[in-house]
């Protein structure tokens, strides 16, 4: 194996001089040596245009400036509709700004974290870099629009959003030479930790349970059930279950059954209420009862074609009523010896409508 | 237990079907069978001698109804079941063509089972879940069609012919790669479990939703394949001493960006086309997506287009405003990547309806980021008593692994609940025991012991015990 993929590579590099002219095939085998041919080299233009990641070291933050002014310009014509004015909205996203102090600023800790007051927590009280407003804004902003704002743009957004939270003063200019001293403001800053067993396979778990067996616990007590009012919230449970087999869904517009349905499911919706719902329509009629099997639109099979049958019918009078009885009794003679099963089976609805549809062309 | 002794013969399964089917006319097994019995089998499952007493009890009670004549006779005048009797369409007539659905698609009787939203949840579709109908799967492959969705700006079709994988950052080589480049590279097949690291993160306060379908059902498992990262990352001469960490970027609106933990991810992370045999879906990240074993469904980056190797970790929207754990002394645990070990029983499970008494397969899913699933008990008394379930093979490490057990119900009131224990001797715990250490307000990574209370009129809900 060893000799054999030596060899492959010599003939990579071999095909590869032969080749030099070529320029994708060149670009293809550089630093290949393992899979020849597979993949090329990316071109700097390249990654300049996919590389737009921008890290809490501010690694690969392009050079910019924007002002608080500038970015409340820009918020308000492409963000507050979302966002809210000030960023305060919860209508469709959480909110952007609202429950962090000056003094948070101070400390890098939202104290409103802790101590349970704040209703709900907001971008600027949980984010602990700038780098991350900063990357995110540029990445995917606007939601309808992503990558539409220029670097300037998102300085000056970034900027806005800081102002709201009294982290920047409102004539603040931000960008790449003072940001880094706007880390060293944001509100949570200190507020994270690694500290935990889930970012390694190998750490060790905060908690583990219990692996009694037998008269594990004394008494045991509910604690929480779904209220009455939240029966049907999500909807009729039993629409969302199978409606034959041993687990059927419950019936959740109505209140719970008194007693047990029994093997035959008495009161309960059974599968048989599902079996109308196939679809309907001439054409649909004509592949799913099977017509499809014997006629063809254009072609004699077993039977004739439907351009065949429209065209002997053609301005027949009485046409539809004899071969809707046709259909439906079946018959033979007319095409051959070959004799067409009753279709018994089909709705006097789905017979003309089949026949119509034949007689039309199949239009 | 041997597996041998607690499966059923046919002969078995025909003694305990028949009476189910024929509740109206010839009464529920588990009348035929005492207490004590119920309690025994509850207790120890059935062996060749529990297995003789049942059908002793079914056949002694058969008999009595047909010598007494005392009972309703099961069918009239020596008739049967219309369904058997009578022909059915089925049976008398010409069933579809072959390729009536190119692509074929389930029964029309199983339309219910499908992706469905949590009411409420989000307010935009296009920043949504959407989850797996747990309740209604067997074994522990998700059909590709039910895979739960998550998007953060919506999902595309995007053109494989144009799509591109750049690797760069700290690689001797910043490389393209494209559909073409990759489907030529070895590559494996896994199957692994994925779920969202806020599955279940609603019940974390207490009960929320009704169902397992929106307590579990940002869970699914498929045979994944693709090439391995570390075989991509070692053709671009990436710098893995000091490259310790690994961005990788999506090709959706959200740019979508993830920090890979190398030293925890590169021997098993895969960058994946194809799940359960056909290419990704699109929902799922068409025509490319990173798999990351065992690490929550966030960083398994869809419509994936490049892969960064750097020296720090990149604090992304989705690793430093969201997916982050509140504690209760205020401080956010950040990078929290690993879903622990967690079982449901799917089956029964809240909102359903039980439809008589008697003999139940007791069935859910066991699945840990950690490895292997090594033991499920279940519990049918609120977590006093346990009994060990039997697990089903294939047990596939970072996967799910289906359990069974069991049960005979006898109509009193039950809570259910299961408890997986994985290869690193770790146990699934309670929620009182997560809250203990993790308060309520964490969202994420809540993998408790789930109860399921059975009400003596066979309704199943949704409860929390302790």
């Amino acid at each position: 194996m060893y000799k054999l993929g030596k060899s492959i590579a010599r003939l990579g590099l071999f095909s590869a001089a032969l080749l030099a002219a070529n320029l994708a095939y060149a670009q293809g085998t550089q630093g290949s040596a393992k899979f020849p041919g597979v993949g090329r080299n990316a071109t700097p233009a390249e990654v300049a245009a996919w590389d737009i990641d921008v890290r809490p070291d501010f690694k690969g933050l392009p050079k910019g400036s924007g002002s608080v002014e500038q970015g409340q310009t820009i918020w308000e014509a492409k963000c507050a509709s979302c966002h809210g004015i000030f960023g305060e909205s919860n209508e469709i996203f959480t909110p952007i700004t609202g429950g962090t102090t000056k003094d948070d600023v101070k400390t890098g800790r939202v104290a409103s974290l802790a101590d349970m007051k704040q209703p709900q927590r907001t971008t600027l009280m949980k984010v602990p870099t700038v780098s991350t407003l900063w990357d995110y804004i540029y990445r995917a902003m606007p939601w309808n629009a992503p990558r539409s704002l220029t670097p300037d743009e998102t300085y000056a957004l970034v900027a806005f959003i800081l102002s709201i939270g009294e982290v920047v003063p409102d004539d603040f200019v931000l960008s790449n030479t003072n940001i880094a001293e706007v880390q060293a403001k944001m509100p949570n800053r200190n507020g994270m930790t690694r500290k935990h067993g889930f970012w390694n396979v190998k750490d060790k778990p905060d908690v583990n349970g219990s692996a009694c067996m037998n008269n594990c616990v004394a008494f045991v007590q509910i604690g929480s059930t779904l209220p009455d009012f939240a029966r049907d919230a999500h909807g009729n449970i039993a629409d969302q279950n199978r409606l034959y087999g041993p687990y059927r869904g419950a019936d959740t517009t109505k209140p719970p059954v008194a007693k047990l349905p029994g093997a035959a499911g008495e009161g309960l919706a059974h599968a048989k209420d599902t079996h109308a719902n196939a679809p309907k329509g001439a054409a649909a009629l004509f592949k799913n009862e099977n017509c499809s099997a014997c006629h063809a639109p254009n072609a004699k099979l077993v039977g004739p074609s439907i351009a065949d049958i429209a065209a002997k019918y053609k301005d027949q009078s009485g046409a539809v009523d004899k071969l809707m009885a046709k259909v439906k009794n079946g018959g033979a003679g007319v095409w051959g010896s070959i004799p067409m099963p009753p279709q018994s089976q089909l709705s006097d609805a789905d017979r003309k409508a089949l026949v119509e549809w034949v007689l039309s062309g199949g239009k | 237990m041997t597996k041998k002794q607690i499966e059923l013969s046919s002969q078995d399964v025909s003694f305990v079907e028949k009476p189910t089917n024929r509740a109206r006319l010839v009464k529920a097994p588990e009348h035929f069978v005492s207490q004590e019995l119920i309690a025994d089998i509850n207790a120890n499952g059935l062996d060749e001698n529990r297995r003789g007493f049942l059908r002793k009890g079914f056949l002694s009670a058969i008999g009595g109804a047909a010598a007494g004549l005392s009972a309703p006779m099961a069918f009239a005048a020596g008739e049967g079941d219309p369904a058997i009797l009578e022909k059915q369409e089925w049976q008398t007539t010409l069933g579809k063509n072959v390729a009536t659905m190119p692509y074929g698609v389930p029964s029309i009787y199983e339309a219910n089972l499908i992706r469905r939203e949590s009411p409420g949840l989000t307010r935009v579709s296009a920043a949504s879940v959407a989850f797996t109908p747990l309740q209604g799967l067997f074994g522990t492959i998700t059909p590709n069609g039910l895979h739960f969705e998550r998007h953060h700006q919506g999902w595309y079709n995007l053109n494989p012919e144009t799509h591109r994988l750049m690797v760069n950052g700290m690689v001797k080589n910043a490389r393209v790669f494209t559909m073409n480049d990759l489907m030529r590279l070895p590559s494996v097949s896994r199957t692994h479990f994925i779920e969202c690291g806020a599955n279940t993160g609603l019940e974390w306060g207490n009960v929320a939703v009704p169902t397992v379908q929106y307590t579990h059902g940002m869970l699914s498992c498929c045979e994944f394949t693709g090439v391995p990262l570390k075989v991509l990352l070692e053709e671009c001469g990436a710098d893995l001493k000091k490259g310790k960490f690994l961005l990788a970027e999506g090709g959706d609106g959200s740019g979508m960006t993830r920090t890979i933990n190398l030293d925890s991810c590169l021997e098993d992370t895969i960058v994946a086309w194809s799940m359960n045999g056909e290419m990704l879906r699109p929902e799922n990240g068409f025509p490319l997506r990173l798999v990351v074993p065992g690490v929550q469904g966030v960083s398994w980056v869809k419509w994936l287009r490049r892969l960064e190797v750097g020296d720090m970790p990149w604090n992304a929207k989705d690793e430093a405003v969201h997916y982050i754990e509140l504690m209760p002394d205020g401080t956010h645990r950040q990078y929290a990547s690993i879903q622990e070990c967690k079982s449901v029983i799917t089956t029964p499970s809240g909102g359903q309806q039980l439809l008589d008494k008697g003999f139940y397969n007791v069935s859910g899913m066991a699945w840990s980021g950690r490895g292997k699933i090594r033991r499920v008990d279940v519990s049918f008394d609120g977590g006093n008593n346990w009994r060990q379930a039997r697990l089903e093979t294939p047990v596939l490490t970072k996967s799910i692994t289906r359990f069974n057990i069991d049960w005979v119900w006898d109509g009193s009131p039950a809570i259910l609940q299961s408890r997986a224990v994985d290869d690193t001797g770790y146990i699934q715990p309670s929620i009182k025991t997560l809250r203990n250490v993790r308060g309520t307000r964490s969202i994420y990574h809540n993998n408790a012991i789930q109860s399921w209370k059975l009400d003596s009129n066979g309704e199943v809900s949704n409860v929390q015990v302790g």
